[in-house]
């Protein structure tokens, strides 16, 4: 396997194609071990991973401990509850004080577009982005490509719909460029509001018909509705939205193709963009995403770490 | 006081003059008969500019002295080549009282470098409400009047703005923006800021308010000054609103004619300000305006913010970039160098025409007009650095760029206020 070059996982939009595929196959070794009866490697013994969560998450927060602890990193939790941000502390600031304690690696969750990008230039330690306002969410996509992988064994050719509010989803941005550099067929469907023109630019079909997105797909991708879009008057109402985008068995029966793959990024609103029965059923890969997650993130923090090729996971 | 300057290029478009001579400056006015002095400028290589004129200067005193205050303004204004500056009102407090308007006036005239005429604000506050006591205000040296920063939100106050200010000659100056339009906007809206998922500042933000003031201008036949234009849509509204025979004046500034979204790094907040730096084909209309002689100004919207401010997260960093310290060697360099404009075009947008707005004098080589001269060295290059900069300040979305032109001299009647190296 090619040596990673990347000090910093910022974006999909960084990754070459060659990079995805070498993350993806270090992320199937990675899962090996989690399948061991002892789930740990010393890997990244003597290394620390701070996490900075200044937005709230469980998922992302538990997946990327659970990845460090697997690798027997040293990590520490920094939140926006439990920080001097509170005391006015600025992100730069929390950022030195970590590295001033010799911190190697920083996870960031922020709800500032681009502001692991601002830390990346401003402090030595590698960054990892674990989700920068409604830009990017790079291991997500990297997970979601994973399962995708697992599933399909290849992601080229592969027709994908990502349905639901893509204007706010970091998630849609990162999968659709990573979908792309692969070589995948990416629909996004959601009402205008959520689907500004400019999106066909990533080159991309888009609809704000949900049938099109769902006749002849393999793979249907589901977001998140955020309740609170309503007061922003982005949405009518979730009763309209649920009327004209929620996937259902009905529009699956009527529209999908028999073998279609259902995902969502969670946590799943039941009833609202996706029925009970379709989350739970037995289209939907959503908790081997969840896996996959703990896999990717180990991934990228050994590729990231510079251990390489000196100390492996053998 | 006397002073001689010999052998400068005189380049004078007001009066038609582009020749090498001396000028005579006595007690602050240019004169036609030469007396005897020690005080002698060797203008050799070096050019004679009116000074320039920026009607749009935001200064942080009172409020914010350690960010900008009146000496360190002076002193970034005379070493840009500026004689007169427009203060804009949104200190904190804000200009909003004839009090205040003294204030600036006596603070000005102490550092005593660079004339400061304040714009007072047109609301109480700036909040859009209530209308300040304007006759008062104009009475103690107010030259205009705006909420810049924000917008007169309500079109009924505009309107009583306007009606109020019938008579005095004294302009209103609109911040053209609906802020419900911008909402938390960082950038311009368009391809670049959702790829990067960047709220954005949508063009029609700006022109929608542009059309709303031309219309009520019309119907209450009043002038109005709209700051920093920076879409095609309001340069098309204005042409519109002027063949219908609003009087109608505006101001662009050099980042927008120098820099679009493109340029903007996003992890740079040097590279933030509001207006946003435009789409590709907004820059590019401005530039045809300007070549076309239909734009009234170029004012530099200097918006200092001190660093612990600017560098932070692009959304969350403060708007605005300085500007007196740089606004004509970049147009020079990038402009005038290029062969976009003329020299004496860009001469007359940085002095002659913002003096005209506001029924300013500029500098003349002519007998008895006042001696705002600005001395420039037209072929030396430097890299605007952070420390080149007088001002306290240093956001710049111009730092390393390398340019052309240097101002060595300033005078500000009679006065030598600025001299390179000092």
């Amino acid at each position: 396997m090619e040596r990673f070059k990347q000090k910093h996982l910022l974006g999909i939009e960084e990754l070459s194609r060659d990079e995805i595929d070498s993350i993806l196959d270090t992320a199937i070794i990675m899962k090996s071990v989690l399948e061991r009866r002892i789930k740990k490697v010393p890997t990244l013994r003597g290394i620390t991973v701070a996490n900075l969560f200044f937005e709230p998450s469980t998922r992302t927060l538990n997946s990327f401990l659970i990845a460090e602890r697997r690798l027997s990193a040293d990590t520490i939790n920094v939140s926006k509850s439990f920080s001097s941000v509170l005391k006015g502390e600025t992100l730069l600031d929390t950022a030195r004080n970590l590295e001033a304690m010799r911190v190697d690696m920083v996870v960031i969750r922020h709800s500032v577009p681009c502001s692991p990008h601002y830390l990346a230039e401003r402090i030595s330690a590698s960054v990892i982005n674990a989700g920068d306002g409604a830009h990017e969410h790079p291991t997500q996509a990297l997970l979601d490509m994973l399962t995708l992988r697992e599933r399909f064994g290849n992601i080229e050719g592969l027709k994908v719909s990502i349905i639901g509010d893509i204007l706010h989803s970091r998630v849609a941005r990162s999968l659709t460029i990573g979908l792309l550099k692969k070589g995948a067929d990416v629909i996004l469907c959601g009402p205008p509001t959520f689907l500004p023109e400019w999106f066909e630019d990533y080159g991309v079909k888009i609809t704000y018909n949900l049938k099109d997105a769902i006749v002849d797909r393999d793979v249907i991708y589901v977001l998140r509705i955020q309740r609170e879009r309503q007061d922003a008057a982005f949405l009518p109402s979730l009763r309209e939205y649920i009327r004209y985008y929620s996937v259902n068995r009905d529009v699956l029966n009527r529209y999908a193709r028999k073998d279609v793959i259902i995902m969502h990024p969670g946590p799943v609103n039941r009833g609202v963009e996706l029925a009970p029965d379709v989350a739970d059923g037995p289209w939907s890969l959503i908790l081997h995403q969840v896996t996959n997650g703990i896999a990717v993130r180990m991934a990228i923090l050994y590729l990231l770490s510079g251990i390489g090729s000196s100390g492996g996971v053998e | 006081m006397k002073i001689l300057i010999k052998n400068v290029r005189i380049f004078d478009p007001a009066s038609g003059i582009d020749e090498e001579g001396d000028v005579f400056i006595k007690n602050g006015i240019v004169s036609k008969k030469k007396e005897e002095t020690r005080n002698i400028i060797e203008g050799k290589g070096l050019y004679l500019f009116p000074a320039f004129i920026d009607i749009h200067t935001h200064i942080r005193e009172p409020g914010g002295e350690d960010i900008e205050n009146f000496e360190s303004a002076s002193k970034a204004a005379v070493a840009g080549g500026y004689s007169t500056i427009f203060m804009m009102p949104n200190t904190e407090p804000p200009i909003d009282n004839d009090g205040m308007v003294r204030f600036v006036v006596k603070r000005a005239r102490d550092v005593g470098l660079v004339k400061i005429y304040p714009v007072g604000a047109a609301t109480i506050g700036r909040r859009g409400e209530r209308l300040t006591d304007m006759r008062a205000m104009i009475e103690c040296g107010c030259i205009g009047f705006s909420d810049d920063g924000s917008p007169v939100k309500n079109p009924r106050i505009l309107r009583r703005i306007l009606e109020y200010l019938k008579g005095t000659g004294i302009k209103f100056i609109e911040h053209p923006e609906d802020t419900e339009l911008s909402s938390d906007g960082s950038m311009n809206e368009g391809s670049l800021s959702n790829k990067l998922g960047v709220p954005g500042i949508p063009w029609v933000s700006e022109a929608s308010v542009v059309i709303r003031d031309i219309l009520i201008a019309e119907y209450l036949s009043s002038p109005i000054h709209f700051a920093h234009i920076s879409t095609e849509a309001s340069l098309d509204l204005i042409q519109f609103g002027r063949k219908r025979g609003v009087k109608i004046t505006f101001e662009v500034t050099p980042h927008h004619l120098l820099l679009d979204e493109d340029n903007v790094k996003i992890t740079d907040s040097n590279f933030k300000m509001n207006p946003p730096l435009r789409s590709k084909r907004d820059r590019k209309a401005l530039i045809k305006a300007l070549k076309k002689g239909f734009v009234n100004a170029i004012a530099t919207d200097h918006a200092p913010h001190p660093l612990y401010k600017k560098e932070l997260e692009f959304s969350l960093a403060p708007f605005g970039v300085i500007g007196l310290e740089t606004a004509f060697s970049t147009l020079y360099t990038e402009f005038v160098r290029k062969g976009v404009i003329g020299l004496n075009e860009l001469i007359e947008y940085m002095s002659v025409k913002p003096a005209g707005i506001f029924d300013l004098k500029t500098g003349m080589v002519r007998d008895g007009a006042p001696a705002d001269f600005v001395l420039i060295d037209l072929k030396k290059k430097w890299k605007i650095t952070e420390d080149k900069f007088h001002s306290l300040s240093r956001n710049s979305p111009f730092l390393g760029w390398d340019v052309y032109g240097r101002v060595v001299y300033t005078i500000v009647d009679g006065k030598v206020v600025y001299k390179e190296g000092d």
